[in-house]
């Protein structure tokens, strides 16, 4: 039997990792929203004088990875590994930032997940014995998004309601064996779902159920109900998504109360125009790196799951029509005190 | 089959939770947007006509000028706003069809001018060519063969 796994698809920490400090960055127009006082920092604009987007969203992780040292006074050589990736094709803004670190590098891709697998990866690491310090980060750039996936951002479309603003935003946290503060409890893995869902201004949708199986995997799992948890957390299902969410948990006999909110929702206000909104890897990592970890700080929040959740989608695939598969991954942490 | 009841019944619940377009207002706003920007088009090819200037001379002008406002205001970071608000309003007219050019432009610049904006540009305005040529020659054709 495996000593660190419950059920069939969660890793149960015996020895929980601590979360050393954690740092969160966004952009203008998240910095203009609800949550811009439990930032970090916040971008003036989206280019920071650098020559493309693609640079200047490297910059923001690297910027925001050293933050997340400089909390704790560490140095690049302390940590033993980095755990990161981005939403950009082959993860380069996550390997061109670790380029410019002295740390070992593991690249991961979980469209909007990666956050929460970039976690439970890192707690993985350290619970086995295998690093002592890591560093998890993950990051999107509004801009970049929008040309990879859609069109040139100066492009006049209009948008539908159901879709979402990519937010510009990072967040890194390290994760140690030693230590004090808030602790990665135990995270679920999740299952690539796919509903037949071919909309790609529609990801909410398309996401909602791998979100809805892995959250009733994980009540399996450990035994907990949703009330056990002070904030659930997904990661960008937005207004449609995070509705469709709480339809089928309520079918399966699990509802998600109060206590449930989305990053997605949470970011931005609907004044902001982001029609359904905020999505993209930088959603629930700076919500998760800034507002989460500042209340578990606070003691406001003492245990809290996030559910990273990604749409594994690519232009080639759906423009070859082929329907959006979903993942998602949960990541409970607990206080520290 | 299983799966694909599944999928069925999964788009029935997601539909009470999507917000549909507002389709009307869409339409009304497009209407009022396009037919504003073409009152301007109106206004140039008016001036020029009262100038003296020959109609075909004038209309090929008055094209020009409206493909260069549409790209200025592209540039500006303006047109995209204005798509957002108005839609099919400010794609249809030549103004839009600029700005289906220059915005690909100014996005790939940073991959330089062959493989960037040389290749980009026609991203979205190249189907555009395509298929209005095609639907130019058939309409050719019919009406010849009509005659």
């Amino acid at each position: 039997m495996a000593k660190n796994k419950a059920g069939q698809q969660t890793f149960v920490f015996a020895q929980k990792p601590f979360i050393l400090s954690m740092a969160a960055t966004v952009g203008p127009k998240e910095g203009a929203g609800p949550l811009a006082d439990y930032f970090d920092v916040l971008l003036p604009d989206d280019i920071l004088g650098e020559q493309s987007w693609e640079k200047a969203e490297k910059k923001m992780l690297l910027q925001t990875i050293r933050l997340a040292l400089e909390k704790n006074e560490l140095e690049e050589k302390e940590i033993d590994y980095l755990v990161a990736g981005d939403l950009l094709n082959q993860i380069i803004t996550a390997s061109f930032t670790a380029r410019e670190l002295a740390i070992p590098f593991l690249g991961i891709y979980g469209a909007c997940s990666t956050m929460a697998e970039s976690l439970a990866l890192a707690s993985c690491l350290i619970a086995g014995g295998f690093a002592n310090k890591i560093v998890a980060a993950s990051c999107s750039h509004n801009c970049t998004a929008e040309r990879q996936y859609r069109g040139p951002t100066e492009l006049g479309m209009q948008l539908t309601p159901t879709s979402q603003c990519t937010v510009t935003g990072a967040g890194a946290a390290v994760v140690s064996l030693q230590g004090s503060g808030p602790k990665i409890d135990c995270a679920t893995i999740g299952k690539v779902i796919d509903l037949g869902i071919k909309d790609p201004s529609d990801m909410g949708t398309a996401m909602a159920p791998a979100a809805a199986d892995t959250l009733l995997q994980h009540f399996a799992d450990t035994g907990r109900k949703p009330d056990y948890y002070d904030l659930i957390l997904t990661g960008d299902l937005a207004t449609v998504g995070s509705n469709i969410l709480k339809e089928l948990m309520q079918k399966s006999g699990v509802p998600l109360g109060e206590n449930y909110n989305d990053s997605g929702m949470m970011i931005f206000t609907k004044k902001q125009g982001v029609n359904a909104g905020g999505s993209g890897c930088g959603c629930i990592s700076a919500v998760t790196c800034g507002y989460v970890y500042k209340k578990l700080l606070q003691g406001e929040l003492k245990k809290v799951l996030i559910i990273g959740t990604g749409a594994l989608l690519s232009p080639t695939s759906y423009q070859q029509k082929e329907s959006i598969p979903g993942i998602a991954h949960a990541v409970s942490i607990e206080g520290g005190h | 089959m299983e799966r694909e009841f599944k999928n069925k019944e999964y788009k029935r619940i997601a539909q009470k939770f999507q917000p549909k377009r507002a389709i009307l207002r869409n339409i009304i706003v497009s209407f009022l947007v396009g037919g504003f920007i073409c009152s301007i088009g109106q206004l140039i090819l008016n001036y020029f006509l009262i100038q003296g200037m020959p109609f075909k001379e004038a209309s090929g002008l008055t094209s020009g000028i409206m493909v260069a406002l549409g790209a200025l205001l592209t540039g500006l970071g303006i047109y995209d706003e204005l798509g957002k608000f108005a839609g099919a309003g400010s794609a249809i007219p030549i103004t839009g069809f600029a700005n289906s050019m220059v915005s690909p432009a100014l996005e790939f610049k940073r991959e330089g001018f062959v493989f960037g904006v040389g290749a980009k540009m026609f991203s979205i305005a190249g189907p555009v060519i395509v298929y209005g040529s095609i639907s130019a020659i058939i309409v050719a054709w019919l009406s010849l063969l009509l005659k």
